[in-house]
């Protein structure tokens, strides 16, 4: 049978699409080949001259580049010069990273707990399956600027003494928190169930608990499934801890529109933008790196 | 492998491991079950066997209680393992059961698959599980793959490590669903193999089964469902050469120009 078969599918009669050799799975930049390389090349550089053509040669160009993209403005904005009455961009990075970095730890334990509560099926949880239900409901439904400003201003009013004084980045991140909370633990849902029944059966069938069978053998399969859709949304978390801003926390968007109001020139809003960027980028390749590890990792064999 | 010599000590009626009565399991309006009667005693291996759909999955699902039962009940050396407040968990500890599609964990390697449920479920420490796991995988001629994750094993592999790590918990009884049927034909002997190996130790065992040559050989007794129900009960050679009932005759004459007897 075998050297009957006709040629098409051998290596050297299959055609080669611009997604790259069979076998080594679609990639951005490798192509059919020298051709293919040359044309993609080509065109991106066409349409990148025809955005560059269209912004310099705009009627208003040299006054958006003022505002904008003013070299000067951008570094003064970005070093900050409390004396002239504005602060550094850079510096109040530092406080939207760790706002982002508590409300992360806080939402991944939160979301899990409202996601396998909402999962469970014993009679006794009824009552936390509707709390955590109307829980995800409301909280997705609200948009985060009002739970912002509903914990911001709301919790201080309530004069609780330690709880009622804390500071706008403590009120920003509870809010951040709750609110995410409610989209990650759909997340984690959507994670649980895509780990096979038989999996559950496995766990069970060998007398493990019901919590060690989740610890051990369902969570760890959900995670890995869900690992894009969660920096997805941490990275959506990232951005918005610029709006714990309107709180009067000094972060960067904060900063940058403290500088655009002092001196009149909105180079910083890009220069926090840029920081932003520098943030979420490289979490979305790290992410690519772990997932990339643990399929090589699986297929591969590797010590225990 | 000797555990299932431990007849515990209110083994009255001579170490009789399993006893199931009128067990009926319905899903929905769809009743698999409809009164099954079963014995089975220590050390003996029972085939079952029927068309797909018969229930003889569902049977062993309910052994293990991972099928609450909709009526009679099932006793394992003499204890109701249906009755309610039973422990559910510990009554698995005690029936290890081996799946058609392996059900190994993907994210373990080998040697974890089979020591977690030791360590985390019987409280084993980890240096002796592993010690454990080890020695049965060198029996079974596993122990090069030890540190690999099922995606790498082959089939046969998969399902020899599956057996190994039911047999890691020491159970007293052991449930075979269809243990071959997701194999390629040239695996399917090597799992056979071991089979072979637990049921000349004295392992108890009830095997749900397609393979009827290896149910003629292994078998003290083969069970024949029908609709739910056992409708022959009898030693290999008496059911495989002189079957009593119509839809017994019928089934095996069907494999049997299928080739597969």
């Amino acid at each position: 049978m075998a050297d009957t078969e006709p040629p098409i599918f051998t290596s050297a009669g299959v055609p080669q699409t611009s997604f790259g050799q069979a076998g080594r799975g679609p990639r951005l930049f490798s192509g059919g080949g020298r051709g293919a390389v040359a044309v993609s090349t080509a065109s991106t550089i066409v349409v990148l001259a025809a955005l560059a053509a269209l912004f310099w040669l705009a009627p208003g160009s040299a006054a958006v580049r003022h505002t904008f993209f003013n070299p000067q403005d951008m570094w003064n904005s970005f070093i900050g010069d409390p004396k002239a009455g504005y602060y550094s961009v850079g510096a109040a990075l530092w406080l939207n990273i760790r706002m982002f970095l508590a409300a992360e730890v806080l939402i991944l334990a939160l979301a899990l707990a409202v996601a396998v509560v909402r999962q469970s099926t014993s009679p006794v949880m009824f009552p936390l399956r509707v709390v955590s239900t109307i829980y995800v409901d409301v909280f997705r439904g609200v948009p985060l600027i009002l739970v912002i400003f509903a914990i911001g201003f709301g919790v201080p009013a309530l004069n609780l003494g330690f709880v009622s004084t804390q500071s706008a980045a403590v009120y920003g991140v509870a809010a951040l928190v709750l609110s995410y909370s409610a989209y990650v633990s759909e997340v984690y849902r959507a994670g649980l169930n895509s780990v096979h029944q038989s999996q559950v059966a496995a766990g069970r069938s060998l007398g493990l608990s019901h919590w060690t069978s989740l610890r051990y053998v369902i969570l760890p399969q959900a995670v890995r499934n869900i690992i894009p859709p969660l920096l997805n949304d941490f990275i959506s978390l990232q951005k918005d801890t610029a709006l714990v801003g309107i709180l009067g926390a000094i972060e960067a968007n904060k900063a940058a529109e403290i500088y655009s109001d002092t001196v009149f020139n909105y180079s910083s809003y890009v220069v926090a933008a840029i920081l932003f960027l520098l943030l979420t980028i490289p979490l979305a390749r790290f992410t690519d790196h772990l997932i990339a590890r643990d399929r090589r990792r699986r297929l591969a064999g590797a010590p225990a | 492998m000797s555990t299932a010599e431990t007849v515990p000590a209110d083994g009255s009626s001579a170490a009789l491991a399993l006893r199931i009565e009128g067990l009926q399991k319905s899903f929905g309006a769809n009743r698999v079950l409809d009164g099954i009667d079963l014995s089975v005693a220590s050390h003996e291996v029972i085939c079952l066997i029927g068309a797909s759909g018969s229930g003889k999955s569902t049977l062993l699902r309910c052994v293990n209680l991972l099928e609450p039962i909709n009526a009679g009940r099932i006793m394992l050396w003499g204890q109701d393992i249906t009755r309610p407040g039973i422990d559910q968990n510990a009554v698995r500890r005690h029936v290890g059961i081996v799946f058609q599609s392996f059900n190994l964990f993907p994210h373990m390697t080998v040697l974890r698959n089979i020591t977690l449920a030791p360590v985390k479920a019987l409280g084993l420490a980890r240096r002796q599980a592993e010690d454990e796991a080890r020695a049965l995988l060198d029996r079974f001629g596993l122990l090069d793959k030890q540190a690999d994750y099922p995606d790498r094993l082959s089939g046969g592999q998969q399902q020899r490590v599956a057996i190994v790590r039911a047999l890691a918990m020491h159970p007293r009884l052991m449930l075979l669903d269809e243990v071959t049927s997701a194999l390629d034909p040239e695996l399917v002997a090597e799992v056979l193999d071991v089979i072979r190996e637990l049921a000349s130790g004295g392992m108890t065992m009830l095997i749900a089964t397609h393979e009827m040559g290896f149910a003629r050989d292994i078998a003290n007794r083969v069970c024949f469902l029908a609709e739910g129900r056992i409708v022959e009960d009898s030693p290999p050679a008496e059911l495989f050469s002189n079957p009593k009932d119509e839809r017994t005759q019928r089934f095996l004459r069907r494999i049997i120009d299928a080739g597969r007897l």
